[in-house]
C-alpha cells in the first residue's frame, strides 16, 4: 500500500479537477458528493498506509514518482516520504479534512458558490498532502505555496465583500514574507550541502558550521512564522476569519497553520544543533502565546476569540519546539487539531443557527436550542483548557514539563498562557451558551440545531478531543507515550525528560489548579454576575481597550512599513512609470504611426503593381540565394 | 543495331523543333491582342510540351496533359472568353514604358533562374536509365503506394473546387 | 523500337537544355502576367508558368528514373484544374458585376 501513496494526493486532485471544470453543471449534490468521496478515498488509503507502516521495521519509506528537475548539479526527484511524522500528518489532514468536508455539505448548502468552495477545499487538501509527503524541501515548498494560495482563495471566498478581499490579500502578503525566508533557507541548504533531499541533508547536517546551521534554522523559522502565525507575522490569522467557518477549522486551525511546526520537526536536526536558533524559537513562541492569549480575553467576535486562541496554541507548540520537545509539539498539533477543529465547527454551527451573527454579546442561552453543539463544544473547551483527562491536558502538560526543565521563565509564561486560555475559552462558552438570549426576536425564532451532516462531525471530533490524550499518556501515569516512541526515528537528538514523576505531578497539579481558578473566575464574572463585555469602547479600561485593538500592531505595521512603502511606490510610479516608461512606449507608438503613414503610400490597390513588385521580389530572393 | 540508332540525332532535331514551337507560341500568347488567339497559341504550346513529355519517356503524363490542359482547361478558357464576348477592341492597352519595364524585369528573372539552376545538371545521378518509369503501371504503383494519402486529399480538393465553382458562378439570389 | 528511340532522347539531349527551355517558358509566362491587363490572359500565363515547372519536373524525373516527380506533376495538374475552375468562376462573377475584367479596374484592394 505504501507503494500507492501517490493515490493519496491524487484523489483530491481528481476531485478538484472535476469540480473545477464541471462543478456548476453537476449540481450541489453531485459536486459535494465527489468532493467528499475523493477525500474519503484518500483517507482510506492513508489509513492503510499508516497501518502498514506500523507493521514494518523500516519506518522511512521513499516512493519515487518521477524525476522532476534534472540538470547538471541539481537533481530533484518528485518523490514522497512515508515515515512516522508524515503518516501522522497524513491521518490528521485526511481524517479531519474528511469530517470538515462532510460538515461543509450542510454549512455551505445555501451558498451559491458551493461547487467553487469544494473545488478550493479539494485543492487545499491536495497541496497540504504534497507539503507533508514530499521527500525534499522543494516539493514541500510547492505544497507550502499551494496551501497559501488556497488559503487566499478561501479567505476571499465571498469576494463581493471588500473587507474580506483585503483580509485575503493581507494573509497572502504576510505569508509571502515568510515564504521568502523559507525559500532562502532552502537555497542556503542547497548551497551548503548540495542537495535538498531530506535524508541526504540530515546525514550531512553536522558538516555545516554552527553559523550556517543557525542561519538555515532561522530562515526556515521565518517561513514557519508566516505560515504558523507567530510574532511578528501573526496578524493575518485573525483577519483570515473572513472565510467560511469550515475553512477556518480546516486551514486556519487544524492543518495549514501547523505546516510551520511540521517543517521544523522535519528539520529538527538544525534546531537541535543550534542553541541560539532554538532559544529564539522558544522565546518567539512564548511571546506569541502570551500576547495572543491576552488579546483573546477581550475579543467579542466568536471566531476572533478562536483565532487568537489558535495563535496562542501555535505559540505553545513553538515553545515546545524551542525546548527540543519535537514529538510533544506534534502531539499538541494532533490534539489541537481535534479540539480546535471542533471549536470552529461548533462556532460555525452557532453562527449558522444565529443566521450569521458572530458577536458573542448578542448570543447567550443557546444551550437549549443547540444541545449537541453545546455538549460537544463544552468538551472541546474543557480539552483546550487542559482539564484532566481530556486530550489537551496531556499535550499541554508535556509542553509545560519540558519548558520547566529547560527554563523556568518559559514555564511561567506558558502557565500564564494556559490560565488565560481557560479564562477566555470559558468566557466565550458562558457568554454563548449560558445566561439568557440577547439577540433579536427574529433570531430567537430562527434558532435551530444544525443538520446531521454538521452534528455528526462534531460528535466524532468530540470523541477524539476527549480520547486524543491516549496517544501520549506520559510515563508518570504508567503510559507508554505512544506518539513519542512512534516519532523516535525521525528525531535526531533526543531530549529525554529527566524530571522525576513527583515534579511532573506537581506541575500537573499546578496547571490544573490554575485552569480551575480561571474557569471559576469566568463562571463568576460571566455566569453569576452576568457581566457583559463593554458595548462601547469608552466603557473599557485603558489596557482593555489597548488589547481590544490588538495592541495596535496593525496600526504600527501600517505606520512603519505600509505607508512608507506606499509613498515610495507612488513616487516611483509617478516619475518612473508615468514619465519614463510611458514616454518611451508612447514614443515608439508615435514613430510607428508616422512610419506606417509613409509606407502606406505603397499600397496602391493596383494588382499590376503588386505583380511587378512580386516578380522583382522573387528575383531579389533568388539572386541573394545564389550569391550566398 | 541499337548503337547505330543511338547515333542518329533524330531526337535532337525533335527537341529543337518542339522547343522552338513551344517558345514561339508562348511568346505569341503574350503578344497577340485578341484573347481567343492567345488561348489558341497556348494550346499549341501545351501540345509541344506534351511532345516533350513523350521524348522524356513520360507517356502517361503526356496523354493526361493533353486531356486535362488542351482538352479541359483550355476549352474552359475559350468558353469563358466567348461567353464574355471579348475581342481585340476590349484588350486594354498598357503604356509602353510599363511594357518595357515588364520585359526588363522578366529578363532579370530569366537571368537569375538560369543562374540559380546552373549547378543542377551535376545533381543528376548516374542512376541506370529506366525507360519504364513513365508507364502507367509504374506510376500507378507509386501513386497508390507512397502517395495514396495525398491522392485521396487531392480528390477532396477537386470536389471542393467543383462545389466552390458552382457556388460562386451561380446567379445572386434576388434581393 | 520506340523505346530505344525515346531512350536516346535522354542521352542525346543534356538536361541543361531542358532547364533552359523551362526557364524561358517560365519567364515568358511571368512576362505575360506583368504585361497583360486582361485577367483571363493573366490566368492563362500563370498556367504557362505552371507547365514550365511541370516540364522541368518531368525532365528531372526521367533523368533520375524516379517516378515520384511525375506523381507530383499529376498533383499539380489536379490543383491547376481546381484553380482554373474556381478562378474562372470568380472572373465570370466579376465580369457580371463590373462588366470588365481589366485588372486596373479592380483596385478595390486599396480600400
Amino acid at each position: 500500500m505504501i507503494k500507492l501513496i501517490g493515490l493519496v494526493p491524487l484523489f483530491p486532485l481528481i476531485g478538484f479537477a472535476i469540480n473545477g471544470f464541471f462543478g456548476k453543471k453537476l449540481g450541489k449534490k453531485l459536486s459535494g458528493g465527489i468532493a467528499v468521496l475523493s477525500i474519503a478515498a484518500s483517507f482510506v488509503v492513508s489509513l492503510l498506509v499508516f497501518m502498514e507502516l506500523n507493521g514494518i521495521a523500516n519506518k522511512s519509506q521513499v516512493v519515487n514518482l518521477f524525476s522532476w528537475i534534472n540538470s547538471d548539479t541539481l537533481s530533484i526527484p518528485f518523490s514522497f516520504l512515508v515515515d512516522p511524522l508524515s503518516s501522522i500528518f497524513l491521518m490528521i489532514i485526511t481524517g479531519i479534512g474528511l469530517l470538515i468536508h462532510i460538515y461543509s455539505l450542510g454549512y455551505m448548502s445555501h451558498d451559491e458558490g458551493f461547487a467553487r468552495f469544494f473545488t478550493y477545499l479539494n485543492l487545499f487538501v491536495f497541496f497540504m498532502l504534497l507539503l507533508v509527503l514530499g521527500n525534499n524541501y522543494l516539493v514541500m515548498f510547492v505544497g507550502w505555496e499551494g496551501v497559501g494560495l488556497c488559503s487566499y482563495l478561501l479567505i476571499g471566498f465571498w469576494f463581493k465583500n471588500t473587507e474580506y478581499n483585503k483580509a485575503a490579500n493581507k494573509a497572502f502578503i504576510m505569508n509571502r514574507i515568510g515564504d521568502l525566508g523559507f525559500l532562502l533557507g532552502i537555497i542556503l541548504i542547497f548551497f551548503t550541502y548540495g542537495t535538498i533531499t531530506y535524508g541526504d541533508v540530515f546525514a550531512k547536517a553536522h558538516t555545516g558550521s554552527e553559523t550556517i546551521i543557525t542561519a538555515i534554522a532561522l530562515l526556515l523559522f521565518v517561513g514557519a512564522m508566516g505560515k504558523s502565525a507567530q510574532i511578528p507575522l501573526y496578524t493575518w490569522l485573525p483577519d483570515a476569519m473572513a472565510g467560511p467557518t469550515p475553512v477556518s477549522a480546516l486551514i486556519h486551525a487544524a492543518t495549514m497553520v501547523t505546516a510551520g511546526i511540521y517543517m521544523i520537526v522535519r528539520s529538527n536536526i538544525f534546531y537541535s544543533s543550534s542553541e541560539d536558533a532554538s532559544e529564539i524559537v522558544a522565546v518567539v513562541g512564548a511571546a506569541t502565546a502570551l500576547m495572543a492569549a491576552i488579546i483573546g480575553c477581550v475579543q467579542t467576535d466568536i471566531k476572533k476569540v478562536l483565532a487568537y486562541s489558535t495563535v496562542s496554541q501555535l505559540g505553545l507548540m513553538f515553545l515546545a519546539l524551542g525546548v527540543g520537545a519535537y514529538s510533544t509539539a506534534v502531539f499538541h498539533v494532533t490534539t489541537h487539531a481535534f479540539f480546535k477543529a471542533l471549536l470552529f465547527l461548533g462556532a460555525g454551527s452557532v453562527i449558522h443557527a444565529m443566521s450569521g451573527e458572530q458577536d458573542i454579546r448578542k448570543m447567550g442561552g443557546l444551550k437549549k436550542a443547540l444541545p449537541i453543539t453545546y455538549l460537544t463544544m463544552g468538551l472541546a473547551t474543557l480539552a483546550i483548557s487542559g482539564i484532566f483527562p481530556f486530550s489537551g491536558f496531556f499535550s499541554k502538560d508535556e509542553i509545560l514539563a519540558y519548558a520547566y526543565e529547560e527554563n523556568k521563565a518559559l514555564w511561567f509564561v506558558g502557565s500564564i498562557t494556559s490560565l488565560l486560555t481557560a479564562f477566555y475559552m470559558f468566557r466565550m462558552f458562558f457568554l454563548t451558551f449560558h445566561t439568557s438570549f440577547r439577540g433579536t426576536a427574529e433570531q430567537k425564532h430562527h434558532l435551530h440545531e444544525s443538520p446531521k451532516s454538521m452534528t455528526i462531525p462534531l460528535i466524532i471530533l468530540a470523541v477524539l478531543s476527549v480520547a486524543g490524550g491516549l496517544l501520549g499518556i506520559p510515563a508518570a501515569f504508567h503510559g507508554s507515550n505512544w506518539i513519542s516512541t512512534y516519532l523516535n526515528p525521525i528525531i535526531m537528538h533526543k531530549n529525554p525528560s529527566t524530571l522525576s514523576h513527583e515534579t511532573e505531578f506537581l506541575l500537573m497539579g499546578i496547571a490544573t489548579a490554575v485552569a480551575l481558578v480561571a474557569i471559576y473566575t469566568a463562571y463568576n464574572v460571566y455566569q453569576k454576575s452576568n457581566v457583559l463585555p463593554a458595548e462601547n469602547e469608552k466603557d473599557m479600561r485603558p489596557f482593555e481597550r489597548f488589547a481590544f485593538h490588538k495592541f495596535k500592531v496593525d496600526e504600527f505595521y501600517a505606520f512603519t512599513i505600509t505607508r512608507p512603502l506606499n509613498m515610495f511606490s507612488t513616487a516611483l510610479g509617478k516619475f518612473f512609470d508615468n514619465q519614463l516608461v510611458d514616454g518611451f512606449i508612447e514614443g515608439i507608438g508615435v514613430v510607428v504611426k508616422w512610419l506606417s503613414g509613409v509606407v502606406r503610400q505603397l499600397q496602391t490597390g493596383n494588382i499590376g503593381f503588386y505583380i511587378f513588385s512580386m516578380v522583382l521580389g522573387i528575383v531579389a530572393i533568388i539572386f541573394w540565394s545564389i550569391l550566398k | 543495331m541499337s548503337t547505330l540508332l543511338l547515333n542518329i540525332p533524330v531526337t535532337q532535331y525533335m527537341f529543337y523543333f518542339l522547343s522552338f514551337v513551344a517558345i514561339l507560341c508562348g511568346m505569341m500568347v503574350v503578344i497577340s491582342k485578341n484573347p481567343i488567339h492567345s488561348i489558341l497559341y497556348l494550346i499549341l504550346t501545351f501540345f509541344s510540351i506534351a511532345g516533350h513529355y513523350l521524348l522524356l519517356n513520360a507517356q502517361f503524363l503526356a496523354v493526361v496533359h493533353i486531356i486535362v490542359y488542351a482538352g479541359a482547361i483550355m476549352v474552359l478558357f475559350l468558353y469563358v472568353i466567348m461567353m464574355m464576348n471579348l475581342n481585340e477592341k476590349d484588350e486594354p492597352n498598357k503604356k509602353v514604358f510599363l511594357k518595357i519595364a515588364a520585359v526588363g524585369s522578366a529578363g532579370l528573372l530569366l537571368l537569375t533562374l538560369v543562374g540559380s539552376l546552373k549547378g543542377a545538371e551535376k545533381m543528376v545521378a548516374a542512376a541506370p536509365l529506366n525507360t519504364n518509369v513513365g508507364l502507367i503501371k509504374n506510376l500507378g504503383q507509386t501513386l497508390f503506394g507512397e502517395f495514396l494519402f495525398p491522392f485521396e486529399i487531392s480528390s477532396i480538393l477537386l470536389l471542393a473546387a467543383m462545389v466552390g465553382a458552382i457556388m460562386i458562378g451561380k446567379k445572386d439570389p434576388v434581393k | 523500337m520506340r523505346g530505344i528511340l525515346l531512350q536516346s532522347a535522354i542521352i542525346s539531349t543534356p538536361i541543361e537544355w531542358y532547364i533552359m527551355l523551362s526557364a524561358v517558358l517560365f519567364t515568358i509566362g511571368a512576362c505575360g502576367v506583368m504585361v497583360k491587363r486582361n485577367a483571363i490572359i493573366i490566368f492563362a500565363c500563370v498556367e504557362l508558368m505552371l507547365n514550365a515547372v511541370n516540364l522541368l519536373l518531368v525532365a528531372f524525373s526521367s533523368y533520375h528514373s524516379d517516378a515520384s516527380a511525375q506523381v507530383f506533376v499529376f498533383f499539380i495538374m489536379a490543383v491547376a484544374a481546381a484553380e482554373v475552375a474556381v478562378g474562372l468562376a470568380i472572373l465570370s462573377m466579376i465580369y457580371r458585376n463590373l462588366k470588365s475584367i481589366d485588372i486596373n479596374v479592380l483596385s478595390k484592394l486599396k480600400h
